[in-house]
């Protein structure tokens, strides 16, 4: 039987869900912002949501393509220059969540956003760090989304962009870091946390209708599930048809012919 | 008080081969008129700095005036890849291409330190990033004070810095409202000319707050009218990002003769 959702709207809902009013969020491009922004439409409409382009407390009627879309600044509390965005607001430590997506992880939530193959002869050449490196280390804490598979979930990532807990154990804090860095990795098939003392990836809540052995498929190492593992709750209908509305004055907005008009 | 010019003037004027160019604007007003003519007048061995490379330097790189590229993130934003500057790293096409590669707090601070005539920047970052292990002029040293370990970088300090602005009035002051980016930073960071493109230049600047002038006009040596300049991407109050071009891009850019087709309609007139 079909479940009436997508796994990606199921992997967007249940990342909204970690959200909460009083959060002061980083929000990345791409799904991070969907699910930043659902959680805004839905149950956190005081969130403040804050991105790169130096936009606080911002309320997009359709998301950005781009991290500095003209949307973001008009519907702003204010916009601030990129110095001070990353100098007074991330680096000080104002900032309760990064909302992160990432090319490839590892066990020890390491990102990967910069190549696959060798860094001077790389295989393929990603976009690079932008703000990830200073959200993942200053924000109090970080959620990573990202759809699951074995190339994506790896035992090493081939380039260390974001550092999520090194080697595991006691390692972020070793390094001088003291926020609680990736506390959660929201997937199209699960969520995982970090072990309370190895600092792996674990699985403790599975979707609707996954199994063990799908999430062990479509991850490239060994990967632990916790003894009380749960099921992660299903969409609801409200948050569902806000979504959707969200996406489809999304595509409405990007649409050839929609770009570059006047407006004065 | 600057020169107020041409484009073609105020590139040709300020802008050599070999030269450190910085193009900034934060996805908004980011100077397309300006690089396109970069691209006319077939300048060579450039060293480019931008936070975000973005179309600009995509165009830049794939017409062959790019030795190197300072970066901090070097997509298509909200697309994928910027394909040209992918070309030239993985397989050296048109010419192999140098980078240097940071983080945005480290390009932030760097520019920030560069318009305040220090040597570098100190700031929190780059603990664990791999990037420290790449790039050389990531260092880190600690507070004599607290111990802390601090990221270092050098100052970015271009030759030339060109921004796009919304405004300028006869007397050369710069306007620019909405998303501010770093262009105030790039433009007093640079040792030997600021170029400013601007959507109109006018008698009266209509400033909507005591804040919006930018850059007084003994800061900038040229001002030069380009209306649209800097579209795909956009200028508050102007007109909006053509988020359709940026996604139009992702094809045109993959291959090298679609590109070229593009740059010689498009950029150099037909003329090649």
């Amino acid at each position: 039987m079909s479940p009436g959702y997508t796994s990606e709207e199921m992997m967007v809902v249940t990342a909204a869900r970690q959200l909460s009013n009083d959060d002061t969020c980083f929000v990345g491009i791409g799904t991070p912002s969907a699910a930043c922004n659902l959680a805004r439409l839905t149950h956190s409409p005081d969130i403040t949501l804050i991105y790169e382009s130096g936009t606080i407390g911002t309320r997009p009627e359709v998301l950005p393509l781009s991290i500095g879309d003209g949307e973001l600044c008009e519907t702003a509390l204010t916009t601030v220059s990129v110095p001070e965005m990353f100098q007074y607001w991330l680096q000080a430590g104002r900032i309760s969540i990064g909302f992160l997506g990432a090319a490839q992880i590892d066990r020890f939530a390491n990102i990967n956003t910069t190549v696959i193959g060798d860094y001077h002869h790389p295989k393929v050449r990603l976009p690079g760090g932008g703000g990830a490196p200073e959200i993942a280390s200053f924000c109090e804490e970080t959620f990573v989304i990202m759809p699951h598979s074995a190339r994506a979930m790896v035992p090493h990532v081939d380039f260390v962009t974001s550092f999520g807990f090194g080697s595991g154990g006691t390692d972020r804090a070793d390094l001088g870091l003291h926020t609680k860095g990736p506390t959660l990795v929201i997937t199209d098939l699960c969520l995982m946390r970090p072990d309370p003392e190895t600092k792996e990836l674990t699985v403790v809540s599975l979707h609707p209708g996954v199994d063990r052995g799908q999430v062990r498929g479509a991850t490239g190492w060994d990967v632990a599930f916790v003894e009380d593992l749960g099921e992660t709750p299903s969409p609801e209908e409200d948050e569902l048809e806000v979504l959707r509305d969200l996406m489809d004055r999304t595509a409405q907005a990007h649409a050839p012919g929609m770009g570059g008009k006047e407006r004065e | 008080m600057p020169r107020m010019t041409s484009l073609s003037d105020a590139i040709a004027t300020h802008v050599h081969d070999g030269d450190t160019v910085c193009m900034e604007g934060f996805t908004h007003l980011i100077p397309f008129a300006a690089g396109h003519e970069v691209i006319r007048q077939r300048l060579r061995d450039l060293t480019v700095i931008r936070m975000t490379p973005d179309l600009i330097y995509d165009q830049l790189i794939g017409a062959g005036c790019v030795a190197r590229l300072v970066f901090s993130w070097g997509g298509n934003p909200g697309v994928g890849s910027l394909h040209r500057l992918r070309d030239a790293v993985e397989n050296g096409w048109p010419r192999t291409l140098e980078i240097e590669e940071h983080s945005h707090a480290a390009m932030a601070n760097a520019y920030w330190a560069g318009a305040a005539g220090l040597p570098l920047a100190l700031f929190r970052g780059y603990l664990g990033s791999g990037l420290s292990e790449v790039n050389e002029s990531i260092r880190f040293l600690d507070d004599p004070f607290t111990g802390e370990r601090l990221a270092a970088v050098p100052a970015i300090r271009p030759d030339v810095t060109v921004i796009h602005a919304q405004r300028a009035d006869r007397e050369g002051n710069v306007l620019i409202e909405g998303i501010v980016g770093v262009q105030k930073e790039a433009a007093l960071a640079a040792r030997r000319a600021v170029v400013v493109t601007v959507e109109e230049v006018v008698d009266d600047l209509r400033a909507p707050s005591h804040n919006s002038v930018i850059l007084p006009g003994w800061s900038v040596d040229a001002i030069a009218e380009a209306p649209g300049g800097a579209r795909p991407s956009y200028a508050h109050g102007y007109y909006t990002r053509d988020n359709a071009f940026y996604t139009e891009w992702d094809a045109i850019s993959r291959d090298r003769n679609r590109f070229q087709e593009w740059l010689t309609v498009e950029v150099l007139g037909g003329s090649q």
